[in-house]
């Protein structure tokens, strides 16, 4: 397989997976969070809230990427303070990361609130006369009822996120083995001569990943709903 | 013993109850939207109460005087709800043993293979919910409740959802509840069937008020209280199975009255408790000649209620106990029925529905 794609390609490949996958561990907890607070909390602000979550789905990626660029880049607000830790985030692999998970997060709390919603609250008051403390309640029946919802949107910000470009080419830009994911690697070769069949390649994996995302969300998805239909 | 004492204002409607609930079954009992499910709820801590206290013993569950509101999780209460509510993610087992992990390591508890054949849950146990009827689903709820160690158990009409063929599966098992689980059990219904096979105590609804309580007896016998209409109105006799007949009757005796009913499963020597309802028993001033009814008995007339429409409820003392007849007001004018009058009251062995024949509960018995 290394012999079918390139050592520039399959940098690309490999790079894009682990970014995509710490973007979607690290956003899953917060969106399983957000997802909750916003399903079941009344709070104020709480329409503020959903709507900067839902912020860079409406917004030009473009823009993210540069308000991203603001806050984390090494003189911004919060990249300054980050770096006093060591922690760096523009043209580095982790800021790839974390510009694909705040593109991939609407659609990720999304789905999860969609599933939270679905959980009957009577069954979580039944788990509380039965003495389960809140904690308890939701680990051991609204986290499991909701596992279909939350399995789907893990897949689908997952896949969001392999496919992100716009706030990752303007955030973190286009370093070959650092920030250079399937995407932008596509876009380098396609601004070469001769690079068009690189970047066939890279469309051919950007297309079987994102099927067996799909695939996979789906199978597990139906296995978990058989499973909690009790069934 | 549970005492309860709450006042809540909903819009348009306010709660104002008062009662005690001593150990055995006692039953909230009153009409739809009489604010009895509110009044469970608030002492299993799903409603907060505008004021109020609840306590069983020393064991203060809600008291706004101090601020006191336990929550939920921690009220020790197992709850059946009318729709089972059980987990569809977990199978009965592991519904069963849900509420045991969360109990205190030293609270006494229930067995889980004495419930599970209490229940006749043995054969379920691998199942998921999904996969019960609906009557099934009922016992494992009861079963969950009873296994999570629980200092007070609520029912909120968990018969209601279920066919007839379904109730009489189930009642068996509570009446069996009752007689053997000694903690206090508050009961919500408006069915007369499911208060006259239950109930020890009973605690009269209407409008959100406690309008009556006390031994199941002497509420379901006062023709001032009735809690779910003249219709449903129905005093309890206890009776004795004598000898099962071969003509398909069973003779029961109530204090020296003979009483046949329609062959009934139960052993000779046991104590049942019957439902007479009050239409189902006619008045006649002079022992009745050549009349097909076989139950006949005489007593006195101890009070006449007039109804809203041409009915009035009759109460008379005989010797096998309080009988209410609903007769038209007609005929107790021609008849002449009033207070100290002597009556015979005549009930057709076939009018006593089975679903109205249970165990008499073990206090009322002794």
């Amino acid at each position: 397989m290394t012999d079918w794609l390139g050592p520039a390609e399959w940098q690309a490949v490999v790079l894009s997976l682990r970014v995509s996958l710490w973007a979607t561990l690290f956003s899953l907890p917060f969106g399983i969070l957000v997802a909750y607070a916003l399903a079941r909390w009344s709070f104020p602000g709480k329409q503020i809230v959903n709507g900067l979550v839902h912020l860079p789905l409406i917004l030009p990626p473009v823009v993210t990427g540069y308000l991203l660029l603001l806050a984390f880049g090494t003189r911004g607000p919060i990249g300054a303070i980050l770096a006093e830790w060591g922690i760096v985030f523009a043209f580095r692999w982790s800021g790839a990361a974390l510009a694909a998970a705040i593109m991939a997060f609407p659609l990720m709390v999304r789905a999860i609130r969609l599933s939270i919603e679905a959980v009957d609250p009577k069954l979580e008051q039944a788990a509380a006369t039965l003495g389960a403390s809140p904690a308890w309640v939701f680990v051991t029946v609204t986290l499991p009822m909701a596992l279909p919802g939350i399995v789907a949107g893990t897949i689908l910000a997952f896949a969001k996120a392999m496919g992100e470009f716009g706030a990752t080419i303007t955030f973190v830009s286009n370093i070959p083995g650092e920030t250079r994911t399937i995407p932008s690697a596509i876009y380098a070769f396609l601004q070469v001569p001769g690079g068009e069949g690189a970047a066939m390649r890279l469309v051919i994996v950007a297309v079987g990943v994102a099927m067996a995302a799909l695939v996979l969300s789906e199978l597990f998805a139906r296995r978990v709903a058989a499973r909690v239909g009790g069934h | 013993m549970l005492e309860v004492s709450i006042k809540h204002r909903f819009a348009g409607f306010g709660l104002d109850a008062q009662f005690c609930a001593p150990v055995g079954v006692t039953v909230l009992f009153g009409r739809s939207g009489s604010g009895k499910t509110t009044i469970i709820n608030a002492v299993a801590g799903l409603l907060s109460p505008d004021q109020g206290r609840i306590a069983a013993g020393d064991w203060v569950l809600l008291d706004t005087t101090t601020g006191r509101n336990l929550r939920s999780h921690r009220r020790r209460i197992g709850y059946i709800f009318q729709e089972g509510r059980l987990f569809p993610h977990l199978s009965v087992r592991q519904n069963l043993a849900y509420g045991a992990w969360f109990a205190p390591k030293t609270a006494p508890r229930e067995d889980m293979g004495r419930i599970v054949d209490l229940l006749g849950l043995g054969a379920l146990l691998e199942r998921r919910p999904g996969a019960l009827s609906g009557g099934e689903k009922q016992r494992v709820a009861i079963g969950r409740a009873l296994l999570s160690a629980p200092k007070l158990i609520l029912a909120d009409e968990p018969l209601a959802a279920l066919d007839e063929a379904r109730k009489a599966e189930i009642l068996p098992y509570l009446e069996r509840l009752r007689d053997e689980v000694h903690i206090p059990i508050l009961y919500v219904s408006h069915a007369a069937s499911e208060v006259a096979r239950l109930a020890t105590t009973v605690i009269a609804i209407e409008a959100g008020r406690v309008v009556a309580q006390g031994p199941a007896e002497q509420v379901l016998g006062d023709p001032t209280i009735l809690p779910a209409g003249a219709r449903e109105a129905g005093a309890l006799i206890t009776a004795r199975v004598v000898r099962h007949h071969d003509d398909g009757l069973s003779e029961l005796e109530a204090n020296g009255i003979a009483l046949f009913l329609p062959q009934l499963a139960h052993a000779p020597g046991t104590s049942l408790r019957l439902r007479i309802a009050a239409h189902d028993v006619i008045l006649s001033r002079g022992r009745p000649e050549g009349l097909s009814a076989l139950n006949i008995m005489p007593g006195i007339v101890q009070d006449i209620r007039a109804g809203e429409g041409p009915g009035a409820l009759v109460a008379i003392d005989t010797a096998a106990g309080r009988v209410l007849a609903r007769v038209t007001r007609r005929s107790a004018m021609t008849l002449g029925l009033a207070p100290g009058v002597g009556v015979h009251a005549i009930v057709k062995s076939v009018s006593v529905a089975p679903a109205d024949v249970g165990w008499a509960a073990r206090s009322a018995a002794s």
